[in-house]
């Protein structure tokens, strides 16, 4: 993981005072018993106490802050519901925590436009309960969408299972506002298809909160479709599962979501959830269609017959809405189902093009004799992404180097195959060594220009998503060892 | 032509403070700003580079014709979804660059929604790789799709890689007799419910609808809304996606991006709306900031879409940013291209 950039001297006593000037008391905190629960997010492996807490109710609060830190020189780390998988939200020990938490309001459903207009600390979920008297939704769904808020997945360009038909948040976003570190206000966007100049709106989202913080977002609705069915197939081989994915699409059809899990995976969820699934199959498929009662209908025929042809040794498609919820609830649980049966496990994301499953599947089982930890894999099939899981102690010495290198590797390996080292869990702290592998000097160099483009003083979640080209050479440095770490219980920066 | 040779020309003419221009098949060479800078012509790198009809991507050379992209995927039975228009001999690379969405749009996204990834050329001369062949990809900052519609004045689009999707196993159109504002009523009532609506132009008095999608969505969907059945539909919605209908003549034509929902504009009523709406066509001699001032007014923008050279480098092609926006445009113009020798002008007098 990254060190924290040391580049950053925060005088306390002199922030906290500044900050009194411009927040009433509720909304500052600066006790260490106060600061705890913020000083990790999702990511609980890296954690660091932030200098202060500030929790705006406004705008203009959020802009006094912004200009406080500017004056003073302090690294500000925005943070919606903490639940974020790569420490994007993990504070700067010398800065201060912005949590958007407050900014909780629905502002606005604008049923006939189709779109709703939300503070950023609203809930992904409470959109679509808001939009469903309506008969609308917010299309993406991560899973930790009845936690997560829509700024956080603004930061992240979250995903979710449905996003191969239906995209990610930079694809469900029409307008932004946010405040850069200099206190001015962008209007990014509007509630036209379009708007003129670059496309700022793709720059913001997934900027994993260096570039601006967002204080209000549109967002498109989706109707809802009147049916949704899931077929379950299972297989006896993980590489027949990856053909019979590419064997849908190449059917022609794109379905609603389409998910795998390996047998560790539904080993861990079957007790957990009963979700009825083949515990025999190497790798278990669920591929749903979703629209009116007629198109489903046809669709999961011609699904069906796909899956029969690509050798599936057993189908189910659901009969009642209860049994599609129930085959997906395994799905679902799989990180805590993972999570009962390891005293912790870490998450990866990294994408694949879909053809290379089975090669690197065979690659992660290599690697579990390799770092002598077991991985559980789930898998958005349709769109490459994969999350293996891999079970660790950390009360065992060793273990969390272990299975962080173990993570490492598999990153890599994911660039290697043509593909990323996230899909959707962004680059945060955790992955920004990783950064080095996927992009060359020149690439970095542009992000840091983008970066300061917007934040000049470098103030926005310093040391995040975007790598030093300093620590680049020194990961470069690391892994002489072929990713073997010569001592591995010491502190690596 | 190789990458090395583009980039070369691109060093040099850094070095010696020259503007180039990028063209393509200049096949829009009418849109956007002033034409300045000498003709960069990359028509010769061309070529589809790879395309995997399962993993849903194609990753082509700058000057490969769109004709030849299509054709490609056309076999496969996949398509670009967000139909951009040719205007003749438009190539890939100025596709992305002009940003240009056709009729599809209203379903499927716009340009930059199918950017998986670009090889950049930069004001330095440097080959740069952005984003990739993966649907999902949140490494770094999204520079690919970010660049479309910019233009070319960020840097070439060398090789550019996009989303596609499996061509709609049915579609049909619908004609309904109505008046605009009736038309944009129903419109966004429909686009309201789960309807597999692709396409919808309205003109003098007559909506065409087109739904796309399985067989039984499309006959359903036909129930549902009534209307007539359009004979002979591809070639009209072809005829709008080259805008080779009669409502895009004329010698100044406005394009205007509105919340779909907005009312008719207090304007020389819109010889056509498409995009449920949303896109919006005008042919009026009334003044740029009237027009300007209007679309704004409704929640969008307008673009001096064709017109003579003379009064797009008048009135700026484009609506003019806000102070803030324009500031920040040009700083990301520097991070870019910072001799500012790509396209000048071509988007805003500024950059």
């Amino acid at each position: 993981m990254a060190a924290q950039d040391m580049t950053f001297h925060t005088d306390k006593g002199i922030l906290a005072a500044r900050l009194k000037a411009v927040l009433p008391p509720r909304c500052l905190l600066v006790d260490e018993e106060d600061l705890r629960p913020y000083e990790c997010d999702g990511l609980t492996a890296y954690r660091a106490l932030p200098a202060a807490v500030c929790l705006p109710e406004t705008e203009e609060q959020v802009r006094d802050v912004l200009r406080v830190c500017r004056r003073l020189q302090v690294p500000v780390v925005a943070r919606g519901a903490g639940t974020g998988l790569s420490g994007g939200a993990m504070p700067h020990s010398e800065g201060v925590v912005l949590s958007l938490a407050r900014f909780n309001r629905i502002l606005r459903i604008d049923a006939n436009a189709r779109l709703a207009v939300v503070q950023p600390g609203v809930r992904n979920l409470a959109v679509s309960e808001a939009a469903a008297p309506y008969g609308l939704y917010y299309a993406p769904d991560p899973s930790s969408q009845i936690a997560c808020t829509l700024g956080g997945n603004v930061a992240e360009n979250s995903g979710g299972v449905h996003c191969l038909k239906y995209g990610l948040t930079v694809h469900n976003i029409l307008r932004l506002r946010a405040i850069t570190i200099e206190g001015e206000i962008l209007e990014i966007g509007s509630e036209a298809p379009d708007s003129p100049g670059y496309d700022l709106l793709a720059l913001l989202i997934g900027s994993e909160g260096m570039l601006a913080v967002v204080t209000e977002v549109t967002l498109k609705l989706t109707p809802k479709p009147e049916l949704a069915q899931v077929v379950m197939a299972s297989f006896d081989d993980i590489g027949k599962a990856g053909e019979a994915v590419a064997a849908i699409i190449a059917a022609g059809i794109i379905p609603a979501g389409l998910e795998m899990m390996d047998k560790p995976a539904t080993a861990a969820v079957e007790p957990f959830v009963q979700a009825g699934y083949d515990l025999e199959a190497e790798a278990i498929l669920l591929c749903e269609s979703d629209g009116t009662p007629e198109e489903v209908a046809e669709e999961i025929a011609r699904v069906r017959a796909v899956l029969e042809k690509s050798g599936a040794r057993d189908l189910k498609v659901s009969g009642s809405e209860a049994e599609r919820l129930r085959f997906w609830a395994g799905r679902k649980a799989a990180f805590p189902a993972v999570g009962r049966i390891t005293p912790d496990y870490y998450c990866m994301d990294g994408t694949i093009p879909r053809r290379r499953l089975a090669e690197m599947l065979q690659a992660i089982a290599g690697m579990e004799r390799k770092y002598g930890l077991r991985c559980a894999n789930v898998f958005h099939a349709g769109d490459g992404n994969l999350h293996p899981l891999i079970m660790y102690n950390a009360a065992q010495p060793g273990e969390w180097e272990r299975a962080e290198a173990f993570g490492a590797e598999i990153l890599e390996l994911s660039v290697a195959l043509g593909g990323s080292i996230t899909g959707e869990h962004g680059v945060g702290v955790e992955k920004i060594g990783q950064m080095c592998v996927q992009y060359s000097t020149p690439e970095l160099e542009t992000f840091h220009r983008v970066k300061a483009a917007f934040d000049e003083a470098g103030l926005l979640n310093p040391g995040k998503a975007i790598p030093s080209l300093h620590r680049c050479a020194e990961y470069g440095r690391m892994h002489v060892h072929g990713g073997e770490l010569k001592f591995p219980d010491l502190e690596r920066f | 032509m190789q990458l090395d040779d583009l980039a070369a020309r691109v060093r040099e003419a850094a070095e010696t403070g020259t503007a180039l221009r990028f063209r393509g098949g200049g096949s829009k060479d009418f849109y956007g700003g002033l034409l300045a800078g000498e003709v960069f012509d990359v028509s010769g790198y061309r070529g589809i580079v790879a395309y995997e009809p399962t993993e849903l991507f194609i990753t082509a050379r700058c000057g490969t014709p769109l004709a030849e992209i299509d054709a490609a995927l056309a076999e496969k039975g996949q398509m670009l979804a967000f139909e951009p228009p040719h205007f003749g001999p438009a190539t890939v690379g100025g596709c992305v660059a002009a940003g240009l969405s056709g009729p599809r749009r209203q379903q499927a996204g716009a340009v930059r929604d199918f950017v998986l990834g670009v090889k950049l050329i930069d004001g330095a001369g440097q080959v740069l790789d952005f984003g990739g062949q993966v649907m999902k990809n949140v490494a770094g900052y999204d520079v690919s799709r970010f660049l479309a519609g910019s233009l070319g004045t960020l840097g070439l689009l060398a090789e550019v890689t996009l989303k596609v999707l499996p061509r709609p196993m049915a579609e049909a159109s619908l004609i309904f007799e109505t008046a605009q504002p009736q038309a944009i009523e129903m419109l966004n009532r429909w686009g309201g419910r789960p309807l597999p609506i692709s396409a919808s132009f309205w003109h003098d008095g007559r909506l065409t609808v087109r739904l796309s999608g399985a067989q039984a969505a499309v006959a359903a969907a036909r129930e549902k809304m009534g209307g007539e059945w359009l004979l002979a539909a591809d070639a009209f919605w072809q005829q709008i996606r080259e805008q080779r209908h009669e409502a895009f003549a004329g010698e100044v034509l406005w394009r205007l991006a509105l919340p779909s929902a907005a009312a008719c504009l207090d304007l020389p009523t819109a010889l056509a709306v498409e995009w449920g709406g949303a896109q919006r066509w005008l042919a009026t001699d009334a003044d740029a900031e009237t027009v300007r001032e209007a679309a704004r007014q409704a929640g969008g923008h307008a673009v001096l879409f064709r017109a003579p050279e003379s009064l797009r480098c008048r009135e700026g092609a484009f609506a003019p940013l806000a102070p803030a926006l324009l500031a920040l445009h040009q700083r990301l113009k520097k991070v870019f291209d910072p001799k500012g020798i790509f396209n000048p002008g071509r988007l805003y007098a500024e950059l």
